[in-house]
């Protein structure tokens, strides 16, 4: 054996101590674990609890049931007691534990009987032991009370000893997630004397349930059962102890089992026998159903659903695989899963052709698994039997009209070569009915062709073999023919609808690979939640033909209240607690689930990495298959990935964006104190002396004029203040409209006629050129700015250049002038916030430019400086923007 | 001119309302202040003013408000003066019954000239079917409009957009306002004829189309007639 096989496998250290971390946040679960009532299980948990809260722990009790027994009454009355909540139901009022105000009430422990308890309708979950998990998430220790008869994979064989039928089961991974069992142990004496003493029921009810359970054979076989259960799970304690700290020991060398599970209710029996083997033998248990070309009926699809919820309930991991041969997937699974043991059931043999099948089926799953063993479970007459009674009747499922029409098509063609008979002779009528047959098989199920074939046989023999309108066949050759006529029938159409089942099969699952494909490349081509939500719900109305909504979270971490795409779901206040419910414990919840199934809506949690990211909720007109069911889990986490992505990308967006103001701000502070400053003294000083002294009249003009000229400055920079504040914010969206592109030129040198007065002016606009759509007061500011700077920097005289040009659905603008252009490390800075070249004059602000292109991109262009040839700048704005001809306009209007 | 005219002001600002009063004051104008929209509609009511100057930004009420209650009943010019410099809002001004928009800063020259406009409009004979802007003479009734005594060539669609721009000389008319008067209801949007229109009739009635004297663009807003 491989000595690596008796070292702790690092991945198992690894979870179990996750599992530590995760139970560490998580309450404590002690259960008092005992054979039957009346042990003493709620007496002990009390006399625990109040060990407890004499050492000082805050205890309540949530809900204890003291079946009237006076021990048990007295102890209760020292604890606090979190009232029941009253439901009616049916015109009854029921009880349950009040959940919302234990969770509220948050103390250390609480006391809650009966985990196996089913509670009543119109509580939020449908078993206690979910509330309690709930409890327990929120952090609250619970003290709790089972009898061995309500495990889950128990529940059969007390069925057995007893003879009673337990509803009220229990999960078994629920049971051995607890932290700490304890056994509440009495011999079946002690506990006889004390049934009859009265102390475990009332007196006249002890009678009744001492003759229908309590004999002492069944209470020695649940005692039994009881002890050896909390025996295996102290076993299983010390392996992970060893495991833990790493002690080599009696290492059980990976026992793994497989289960393979069908469709019938035997496999529940199956399921649970193989819990308890791989319970017993410590290994690891997995399940595995084959999908084959079977078609399954509606009957049969609900057992194999409940059989998959069985096996989880259990913690059995269950796999499907699709393949046609049954055998091959269950070999070819195990030996990828090192499973060394497989567990399958013995089907009860009803004929010849399923005992031949069975058989072959035990013979080849022997021979090819190798050296695994195959252990084979008896089969359960009675459980198979009830199944065939219901399951037989379906098996035909095509409908009448596929019957008729075969009917009709074989008559059809009988009728044809019966008129032809004379022609063709009766032997070439064979090959036509086939020919029929094998084309009906294309369309039609396994029944109508059974059907078609055995009707053309008749017709042939009746109507064309000689002797015609008898049965008898004459020639030997004859009888002959019409039995291979017959089997070739029979074994081309069934073979053919056996493959286009399959064919059917492989379909949906391709479908399914590609509707992942179409997901995944579609998310990744999106971007911006939105436009990430409208995809989702696109695709998950295209693949699984239901509508739904997502209801995403917020900043604080709350579901948000409005839903972000459209959608026809409408959500009552009762569904809203249901999708809060379902984002607080990342569940899924509402219709068709434990949960509060009562809304009109199934929620599902969409899980990120770290946190939900939100609820998606769902209007099934149909619960989900399990085959839909696994294709939406894995549907679901690309969704939630990608939101998560979002979300985080937007959050980055939003830090780089703080960091970046926060440099801005300091920019903004040295550049404005300064840039304020100067008017405000010029004002200042300018003012004082007007107001204090004589001057001559020509000094007061000017001092008047300087004032003027610092309030212009001044304003000049609110202005672009407030333009790049309006920017930032993104507040400023271009009111895009038809403009005419030489009004814009005119509007903008005639604002500026005093700065252009000392330069050449060159402005090429074609006369032609179409109306395009601007905001014509930004693209106003955009040439005003740049014209403006361009007059400042170029040397007087020289000339300034606006080129304007429409190219294949660009508006191109140009501006260029002969001054000193940029330095190589201005250039790539030009467009900065309060970046100020090297050369500029005195009084800019820094903002112009980036006004510019801020505005420009708000009209989704982009903007570029260069050096010219010959020396000075050259801005090129290329924007995207429609064109309306004024020509047609022009002519239309004259009319 | 007997008697001096009286303005209102309508503004929070005190600084702005003695600028107001001092400029107005000395250009021969009565005025008349108030610090609240409340105060100016209850001014307004008992010394009907020829004209009001309305900020937006007020403390009590929104300007908007004020502005629609005065036009329930005062149908003399309104000028908004306001800090709010949004193409939006001088449109909304506009739309809503102002005669014109000046946001502040502001010049006073380029203030008391839009006053002086606005109150000769209002005053002016509105059954006058004859217009004379410099050598432009338009005569609403034979439907002919003249430059430099030339007749001109018009189309009716341009002569109409003429004959709205003459009979609202000074004022700035919204794009919208345009367009349904001259075309109607269903081209409110159709900004594309406005633009096409109004660079046509620029070529024939100023002497220089590219630096327009008569017909001034309003950036984003719209168009306003008048030397």
């Amino acid at each position: 054996m491989d000595l690596t096989d008796n070292r702790p496998n690092p991945d198992d250290l690894l979870a179990s101590m996750k599992e530590d971390e995760e139970k560490s946040k998580r309450g404590k679960l002690k259960i008092f674990f005992g054979m039957c009532a009346g042990v003493g299980k709620t007496y002990t948990m009390l006399e625990a609890a109040k060990i407890e809260k004499v050492k000082g722990a805050d205890i309540v009790i949530g809900y204890v049931e003291t079946h009237n027994r006076k021990e048990t009454a007295a102890l209760v009355e020292g604890f606090e007691l979190i009232a029941r909540k009253k439901y009616l139901y049916k015109s009854t009022h029921v009880e349950e534990m009040d959940l919302d105000t234990i969770i509220s009430r948050k103390p250390q422990i609480v006391l809650v009987d009966e985990l196996a308890h089913t509670n009543a309708p119109g509580s939020r979950h449908l078993k206690r032991y979910q509330d309690v998990q709930e409890i327990l998430d929120s952090g609250i220790n619970v003290y709790t009370t089972v009898n061995v008869q309500h495990l889950e994979s128990r529940s059969e064989v007390v069925a057995q000893i007893t003879g009673i039928i337990v509803r009220e089961t229990l999960p078994d991974d629920v049971f051995e997630s607890a932290d700490e069992v304890e056994v509440v142990d009495l011999t079946p004496d002690e506990l006889l004397q004390r049934l009859s003493e009265g102390k475990v029921y009332a007196p006249e009810r002890s009678k009744e349930a001492v003759l229908n359970f309590f004999r002492k054979g069944n209470i020695t076989a649940l005692r039994e059962m009881a002890l050896r259960i909390v025996a295996d799970r102290v076993d299983k304690q010390l392996h992970d102890y060893m495991q833990l700290k790493r002690i080599r020991g009696p290492w059980k060398s990976g026992v793994h089992l497989l289960v393979a599970v069908s469709y019938t209710t035997q496999s529940s029996r199956l399921l649970r026998w193989a819990k308890n083997l791989s319970d017993t033998m410590g290994g690891n248990l997995q399940a595995i159903y084959v999908e084959t070309a079977h078609d399954l009926t509606d009957k049969e699809r609900e057992n194999l659903d409940k059989n998959i919820n069985l096996a989880k309930q259990l913690g059995i991991r269950f796999r499907i695989v699709t393949n046609s041969d049954i055998v091959k997937a269950i070999v070819d699974f195990a030996q990828k899963e090192n499973i060394t043991h497989i567990i399958i059931g013995k089907p009860r043999v009803r004929n010849l052709l399923t005992l031949f099948r069975l058989g072959n089926f035990v013979n080849r799953l022997i021979r090819y698994s190798g050296n695994i063993d195959v252990y084979i479970l008896g089969s359960d007459m009675l459980a198979d039997d009830k199944f065939r009674q219901k399951a037989s009747m379906p098996s035909f499922t095509s409908s009448i009209n596929q019957y008729l029409a075969a009917t009709v098509m074989i008559t059809i063609t009988a009728a044809i070569f019966f008129l032809l008979k004379e022609f063709v002779g009766y032997q070439i009528v064979s090959f036509a009915l086939l020919f029929m047959v094998s084309i009906l098989a294309f369309f039609f199920g396994r029944g109508p062709i059974l059907l078609a074939a055995t009707l053309s046989s008749l017709i042939w023999d009746f109507f064309f073999i000689p002797p015609p309108y008898t049965l008898h066949v004459e020639k030997p050759e004859d009888m002959l023919m019409l039995a291979m006529f017959f089997i070739i029938a029979l074994l081309n159409g069934v073979l053919t609808s056996r493959v286009r089942a399959q064919e059917q099969k492989i379909r949906v699952r391709e479908e399914r690979t590609h509707a992942f494909y179409q997901l995944a490349k579609g998310l990744s081509a999106t971007s911006g939640i939105d436009d990430v939500l409208s995809l989702a719900v696109k695709d998950i109305r295209k693949y699984f033909k239901i509508e739904c909504a997502f209801i995403l979270r917020d900043k604080a971490n709350q579901l948000e209240n409005h839903i972000r795409h459209e959608t026809t779901l409408n959500f009552s206040e009762n569904e809203l607690s249901i999708a809060e419910w379902t984002f607080r414990h990342s569940t899924k919840a509402g219709k068709y689930t434990d949960t509060l199934p009562s809304g009109n809506y199934t929620f599902y949690p969409l899980k990120g990495n770290n946190d939900n990211m939100g609820v998606i909720a769902v209007q099934h007109s149909k619960v989900f298959t399990q085959g839909e069911e696994q294709f939406w889990e894995g549907f679901l986490p690309q969704i939630s990935g990608k939101i998560e992505r979002e979300f985080l990308r937007d959050a980055a967006r939003n830090s780089y964006i703080l960091s970046e103001s926060d440099k801005l701000y300091k920019t903004l502070f040295n550049s404005i104190s300064h840039e304020l400053r100067i008017p405000v003294a010029t004002i200042l000083g300018a003012s004082d002396a007007l107001i204090d002294q004589d001057y001559s009249r020509e000094s007061r003009k000017m001092l008047h004029e300087e004032i003027n000229k610092a309030a212009i400055r001044l304003n000049r920079l609110i202005e672009n203040l407030l333009n790049m504040s309006r920017l930032d914010s993104g507040r400023l969206t271009p009111r895009i409209d038809w403009c005419d592109l030489h009004d814009l030129i005119n509007k903008v040198t005639q604002s500026l006629s005093e700065e252009l007065n000392h330069f050449d002016v060159d402005i090429v606009l074609p006369d032609d050129m179409p109306l395009v759509q601007l905001d014509f007061g930004l693209m106003e500011q955009v040439i005003h700015n740049l014209l403006l700077n361009a007059s400042q920097l170029a040397p007087e005289g020289s000339s300034l250049r606006v080129k304007i040009f429409y190219d294949n659905g660009f508006l191109f603008i140009q501006v260029m002038d002969r001054g000193p252009g940029f330095s190589v490390s201005d250039l790539p800075m030009v467009f900065n916030k309060f970046y100020r070249g090297e050369l500029a004059v005195a009084g800019g602000t820094g903002l112009g430019l980036s006004i510019v292109k801020g505005i420009v991109e708000a009209h989704k262009g982009t903007i570029t400086a260069e050096n010219r040839t010959n020396g000075g700048a050259l801005f090129t704005i290329k924007i995207p923007t429609n064109t309306s001809d004024m020509m047609n306009i022009d002519a239309e209007n004259k009319i | 001119m007997n008697e001096k005219e009286l303005i209102l002001i309508v503004d929070d600002e005190v600084q702005i309302r003695r600028l107001l009063e001092i400029t107005l004051s000395s250009n021969g104008y009565k005025v008349l202040s108030a610090a609240t929209g409340h105060e100016g509609i209850s001014q307004a009511a008992s010394h009907p003013p020829v004209l009001i100057i309305l900020d937006l930004g007020l403390p009590d009420t929104d300007g908007f408000v004020i502005l629609k209650k005065l036009r329930e009943w005062y149908l003399k010019p309104i000028i908004i003066l306001s800090v709010r410099s949004s193409e939006d809002d001088i449109i909304k001004a506009l739309d809503n019954g102002a005669n014109d928009y000046l946001t502040k800063p502001f010049r006073t020259g380029e203030l008391l000239a839009r006053i002086r406009v606005a109150i000769r409009q209002n005053q002016g004979n509105s059954d006058n079917p004859r217009f004379l802007f410099e050598s432009l003479e338009i005569d609403l009734i034979s439907h002919i409009a003249r430059k430099n005594s030339e007749i001109l060539k018009l189309t009716s669609t341009e002569f109409s957009l003429l004959a709205l721009f003459a009979k609202n000389e000074g004022r700035v008319l919204t794009h919208h306002y345009i367009l349904k008067e001259v075309w109607g209801m269903g081209y409110m949007e159709q900004t594309q004829y406005l633009r096409v229109f109004v660079a046509q009739l620029r070529k024939k009635i100023e002497d220089n189309p590219a630096k327009p004297k008569l017909l001034i663009t309003e950036s984003g807003i719209g168009y306003r007639f008048g030397s």
